[in-house]
């Protein structure tokens, strides 16, 4: 149920935006993608933004699978142009490791693939059938997004099938990660323990009910037995099977002499079944099994209620997630094949293509390369390297194929070494005490002590009714309102934060998020953007055969601001420039049909107003007119400056942990409130140890990063927070993961969590009234069965509507 | 043998029924996806009509679209 609330609005979101964007401007049909003078292709009456999209349309047109722009608009995503990295599919080994099923003419293959996201989506991979003969059938799992692909072997081939998702702009993600996990067995034996105190708590209800209105009839008289010994069987799987986790905790607790709230629960439950079975065996009275089974059964729903999991996400990441399962390796006769990336070897020559990561350290062989290392240094601008160079795995190559010689196994390189230090891998399982816990070391002993003084002062009048007491005190102070309290809020809490795009691990989280006092910051790709940014054209308006010029010229450079415009200029004929000259830090010249064009910055081409500091921009001048320029929009983060000084106001400490170099402090100063912390130059253990040190000073620390570099200080942080522009792929392990979008919630997600606290302190002042209503009961031996049937659900069901209620309201103030 | 031990017997026998089949049907995996099935079941079967129906309509769609 709840699932499908939250993935409704989820697609109503989409669904409305894509909508609204509609009208005002022109959107490709196929992916959404803005249509630009630059880049419009019409086809069949439409608009789309580029060849692989109108690509993608022909392809379902052709297959009379047209609907699939029916259910949803723009529910596409550009295709990836076809490259050879899906080669190494064909080996036999590795597509055995990734099938979950096998044999000659039947084999299914589960593929997560992280554009699914609309009924679309779910509508054209069902129907995956009609575009390749060899599928029988496949199915999505939405939640999960993933589709299990039901195949003939024989007649198509897993790397036919990738490549043909990809080609509809469905490219399944396929990391080392798949080849080698098992497919792990899924827990769901709270869902069991559930269905049992389900059934026992209905029967149980249904049984006891004779017995409420206590009349003294024949009827009841005779069948009184018959009832009392069928509760008292329906019991057994309860507290033996339903309530065993508590019965574990508890003692796991004594134990350790940490003193939980599953403790009194525990002894509740067990003194409740004590009670009741000696007053059925001797005759005293129906017992206490409906508020039993009714308990157990609310602990268990409150437990479920809390365990809100995030199915596409995956929050202990490591760079297995990032790694290929495979490279292309040159072979000593030249021939190019895939091989596993365990089995390279010191030596061996690798292919690496544009975009594809490098999976060991190695040597370049290849003239030159451009290294984008923003996933382990956090280094923005992709580096250039020259023959010779000493590459560390986890770079991602940028530009043209490249041909490397390894150095190192997988397991010996920088990377992996990094995670296998003991740092890294240092898990945050410092005890944390939860406030419910913290609540329930004081009530266990005042409960005791309460308890015993009652024994002491009925034992000097009457035996029989000393035990009555001492046994409805235990059973009655069974702390279950305090115990519900919390894990409702706080489920409450994960689900209304996670429908604002921020997914946080576990309730705990939450809790450590409100005792946060300290804020660091990474910069880039957190407080900047590491998505392209847009780019757009500013002055006079350029016509075709000009633009062309300017691709071509750019064609040539491989200054990172010249292949983002490279890629975003029009496609054009390639010529080649008559004259063509990069100044280094300046720009570039070009002569096409003797016409001299400028590109570079405002000092080369000089102009003389430049406003705004924190612009990026390439100026064009055609011959010696200033035509106009390209912006490359600003780098930092919408109302960077707002929030930091939001925050500020609040009273958090702020500090910026980069790995960059510190040219942009200047900018950063300016940018950020004075009581900013700026640190530099920090490789990923130094930032680890300075949230250490931040920790030694009594800080509680939330850290916010985004790259691998970041992962140390992320483990280490009392909160790491990991920011990405797409969820569904490349985020490091972390407690909690921010949709980028949502950046600017960041204060509110904080004042939220402080809110969450505040309403279950309330929360509990409210479960500690209804306790001392109780115990006064108890204590003056009233507490018959049929008051503590009343009694116990109506302060769960009030206590958890209160916090159901306030938490949603806290959510639409904050949030 | 009065009826209501022999009533009594079989609504808990139905009930342990359904107690059954349900951990059977969540052991089975029914209900690991609770979303997907649900936008399933709004798809129709007839591709082939219903592609060419809807393509043309939303052609019309369009076509309103670029004269605006």
């Amino acid at each position: 149920m709840i699932n499908v609330i939250y993935y409704n609005n989820v697609n109503l979101d989409i669904c409305n935006r894509y909508k609204g964007a509609n009208m005002e401007s022109k959107k490709c049909y196929h992916c959404g993608n803005e249509v630009t003078s630059f880049n419009r292709i019409q086809f069949d009456n439409k608009q789309f933004c580029c060849n692989g999209c109108k690509t993608v349309y022909e392809i379902f047109s052709e297959n009379d699978l047209i609907s699939y722009y029916d259910f949803e608009t723009a529910p596409g995503a550009t295709p990836n142009p076809v490259t050879r990295k899906y080669d190494f599919l064909e080996k036999e080994e590795i597509v055995d490791k990734l099938l979950d099923f096998k044999e000659s003419e039947i084999a299914i293959a589960t593929l997560y693939i992280p554009h699914i996201h609309c009924s679309s989506c779910i509508w054209i991979l069902e129907n995956l059938n009609k575009l390749s003969l060899g599928v029988y059938r496949s199915l999505v799992n939405f939640p999960e997004k993933k589709v299990s692909i039901t195949f003939n072997p024989s007649q198509v081939n897993l790397k036919q099938l990738v490549e043909l998702l990809d080609s509809i702009g469905y490219a399944p993600y396929i990391s080392l990660k798949n080849y080698e996990e098992k497919p792990k067995n899924i827990d769901r034996s709270l869902i069991y323990k559930i269905g049992v105190a389900f059934f026992s708590f209905g029967n149980v209800m249904m049984l006891s009910f004779p017995e409420y209105f206590n009349i003294e009839d024949l009827w009841i008289i005779e069948y009184r037995d018959f009832f009392r010994w069928l509760i008292l069987l329906m019991s057994l799987p309860v507290f033996f099977y339903s309530a065993s986790p508590y019965h574990i905790a508890a003692w796991n607790g004594l134990k350790t002499g940490n003193y939980t709230i599953d403790i009194p629960m525990s002894l509740g439950i067990i003194v409740m079944f004590i009670r009741s079975v000696y007053d059925i065996v001797f005759s005293h009275g129906q017992g206490f099994f409906d508020s039993m089974c009714m308990l157990v059964f609310f602990m268990l729903l409150g437990k479920l209620f809390q365990q809100r999991t995030y199915n596409f996400l995956s929050f202990e990441r490591d760079y297995k997630s990032y790694f290929p399962i495979a490279v292309t390796r040159i072979e000593a006769d030249g021939g190019e094949k895939p091989v596993q990336v365990y089995d390279v070897v010191k030596g061996d020559r690798l292919l690496i293509r544009n975009e594809e990561l490098i999976p060991v350290d190695s040597i370049l062989i290849s003239a030159k390369a451009f290294v984008d290392y923003s996933f382990v240094t956090g280094e923005a601008v992709p580096v250039e390297k020259k023959s010779g160079d000493k590459l560390f795995a986890g770079g991602k190559q940028v530009g043209e194929v490249i041909e490397i010689e390894t150095v190192k196994t997988v397991s010996q390189s920088y990377l992996t070494q990094l995670w296998s230090n003991d740092v890294f891998q240092k898990k945050v399982d410092f005890k944390y005490k939860t406030i419910t816990d913290s609540i329930s070391h004081y009530f266990t002993p005042v409960l005791l002590i309460i308890s015993v003084l009652a024994l002491v002062y009925w034992m000097f009048i009457d035996y029989a009714v000393a035990f009555n007491v001492f046994t409805a005190i235990l059973i009655v102070a069974c702390p279950c309102a305090l115990a519900l309290s919390a894990p409702f809020t706080m489920g409450n809490v994960i689900r209304i934060m996670g429908r604002k795009k921020f997914y946080v691990k576990n309730t705990i989280v939450v809790e450590q998020m409100a005792k946060v006092d300290t804020l660091v910051f990474d910069k880039t790709g957190t407080i900047t953007s590491s998505a392209a940014a847009g780019i757009y054209y500013e002055g006079a308006d350029l016509n075709i055969e000009e633009k062309n010029a300017i691709k071509n010229i750019v064609r040539g450079s491989n200054h990172p601001l010249s292949r983002r415009l490279y890629e975003f200029l029009p496609v054009s004929k390639v010529e080649k420039p008559t004259l063509f000259e990069e100044i280094k830090g300046s720009g570039v010249t070009g002569i096409v049909n003797n016409q001299k064009y400028n590109l570079g910055s405002s000092q080369f081409l000089n102009v003389v107003n430049v406003n705004l500091v924190n612009e990026t921009a390439v100026y064009v001048g055609i011959g010696d007119v200033l035509k106009g320029k390209f912006v490359f929009s600003n780098n930092y983060r919408n109302n960077l400056s707002k929030i930091f000084r939001n925050l500020d106001e609040l009273g958090y400490g702020l500090i910026v942990l980069s790995g960059d170099n510190d040219g942009e402090e200047a900018v950063l100063r300016e940018l950020l409130p004075e009581s900013t912390t700026l640190v530099f130059n920090q490789k990923p253990d130094e930032k680890l140890r300075y949230i250490e040190k931040l920790q030694q000073q009594g800080k509680n620390v939330m850290m916010i990063g985004d790259g691998l570099n970041d992962a140390g200080a992320l483990a280490q942080s009392n909160v790491g927070v990991s920011v990405s522009e797409n969820i569904n792929v490349f985020t490091p392990a972390s407690d909690a993961i921010l949709d980028a979008k949502k950046f600017s919630k960041i204060p509110a997600f904080l004042k939220y969590s402080k809110s969450a606290i505040g309403i279950i302190k309330r929360s509990y002042i409210m479960a500690l009234t209804y306790n001392v209503v109780g115990i006064s009961f108890a204590i003056s031996n009233h507490l018959s069965p049929l008051v503590a049937a009343i009694l116990m659900p109506i302060s769960t069901v009030t206590i958890i509507s209160f916090v159901t209620i306030m938490s949603n309201y806290y959510g639409r103030k904050n949030l | 043998m009065s009826i209501i031990y022999l009533l009594i017997s079989i609504s808990v026998f139905v009930a342990a029924v359904f107690l059954f089949l349900f951990i059977r049907s969540v052991k089975a995996g029914q209900f690991d996806d609770d979303y997907t099935p649900s936008v399933r079941i709004l798809f129709d079967d007839e591709l082939k009509v219903n592609g060419e129906e809807k393509g043309s309509v939303s052609e019309k769609k369009n076509k309103k679209e670029n004269q605006i």
